[in-house]
């Protein structure tokens, strides 16, 4: 086939009109979330104090910094699907939960804290953490790729572990409201480990499904 | 230059408005300057510039399906060229190049620059060959025989809605085996 002849059938197919990446991407997260809500049911659920957890500030900021991950991290995604589209300038939009943590870390140890700061960082609930993120990010984050599969990522690597980092956001943030280590310490350091687990998987799986 | 780059983001944005013959003129447009930067991007990693033509069909194909990922508000060049960028790179890693790719491979276009006759490209052809013999029909009857979709379903027995999803799906099909080939 000539070039004349490919460009002819692209203008007869003129007609055919895609949905906005965007659209694709929210459907998509919308029907892998109930799998990773099914996991949260089955093998988690919401912590027995919850009504009183709620009255502790440190318990409400996990959810303000899983949420200033997700939620940045979908439109840095987004922004990303156009071909020509740099990181540059949107890169800090990413930084919100790194921020976030560290103001309430600040908190904390200016508050004097009932448990000294290696028990807070290490918890009861770590292995927990480490496995029940990663393992709610799956659904979500073959959600979050199929999404961006109908983008034009030029860097398809970084796209994928956007991907990640949507998946995990939103993973973690049920996950939160299971696990009853609340310390800022201790979601520094074990869902940072869990969201960074997750981001390699969604850029080494990413710079396979994301070529366009 | 700037005059023929907004002028391709008129043409564009009457295209995305359903003006098919806006859109032939737009790719009909493009075509001699991405031809020129694939011969560019291929004379510099030291390849025989008779690829240029594949090269030039799979980012046609590219602005085609994802056409969807270009902002109306913006200048439609700088997209076009991140795609062209993209498939050269593409195009060269596969041949199991080292890519040192030029930004301006594409950003530019030396002025007095002759366009090329349009040439036929293999790996389409080869590919085209693979696709299931509906989508063939309908590909072969409205690129090559120049046939209208109205034409096509009468020659073909099928329903005007039936030879679209077929010509849609035949380019789609195309796109994903150029690329994963």
């Amino acid at each position: 086939m000539d070039t004349d002849q490919l460009i002819r059938s692209l203008a007869a197919d003129n007609a055919h009109r895609a949905p906005r990446v965007g659209a694709v991407l929210i459907m998509a997260l919308l029907v892998a979330a109930p799998l990773s809500i099914l996991i949260f049911a089955t093998f988690l659920g919401v912590r027995a104090d919850v009504m009183s957890a709620m009255r502790n500030p440190f318990f409400d900021t996990k959810f303000a910094v899983t949420l200033s991950l997700a939620i940045p991290a979908i439109i840095v995604s987004l922004h990303l699907s156009r071909p020509e589209a740099l990181l540059r300038g949107w890169g800090w939009l990413l930084l919100l939960p790194v921020g976030l943590l560290a103001v309430a870390i600040g908190s904390e140890a200016m508050m004097a804290p009932a448990m000294p700061m290696t028990m807070r960082l290490m918890g009861k609930n770590s292995r927990v953490c480490l496995v029940a993120i990663p393992a709610m990010s799956l659904p979500l984050l073959a959600g979050a790729l199929f999404g961006l599969r109908h983008g034009a990522p030029s860097r398809p690597a970084l796209a994928g572990a956007l991907a990640g980092l949507v998946s995990a956001g939103l993973a973690a943030t049920l996950y939160a409201s299971h696990c009853t280590d609340d310390s800022p310490l201790f979601v520094a350091t074990w869902y940072t480990l869990a969201t960074a687990l997750v981001t390699a998987i969604g850029a080494a799986v990413g710079s396979k499904v994301l070529r366009y | 230059m700037r005059g023929r780059e907004d002028e391709w983001t008129g043409l564009m944005r009457s295209a995305m408005a359903g003006d098919d013959a806006a859109y032939h003129r737009l790719l009909k447009a493009v075509t001699p300057v991405l031809r020129a930067a694939a011969r560019r991007g291929l004379a510099r990693a030291g390849q025989p510039p008779d690829q240029a033509e594949d090269i030039v069909q799979e980012i046609l194909l590219a602005v085609h399906l994802k056409r969807h990922t270009w902002d109306s508000e913006a200048p439609f060049a700088p997209w076009l060229f991140a795609i062209g960028r993209n498939k050269l790179i593409d195009v060269l890693r596969r041949r199991g190049r080292r890519v040192f790719v030029n930004i301006d491979d594409f950003a530019e276009t030396l002025p007095g620059e002759t366009p090329q006759e349009t040439a036929s490209a293999g790996e389409v052809a080869v590919q085209l060959g693979t696709l299931p013999q509906r989508q063939r029909d309908v590909l072969q009857s409205i690129a090559v025989e120049a046939a209208s979709i109205k034409d096509t379903a009468a020659k073909l027995s099928m329903s005007e809605g039936a030879v679209r999803v077929a010509l849609h799906r035949g380019l789609a099909a195309l796109t994903a085996k150029l690329r994963d080939h």
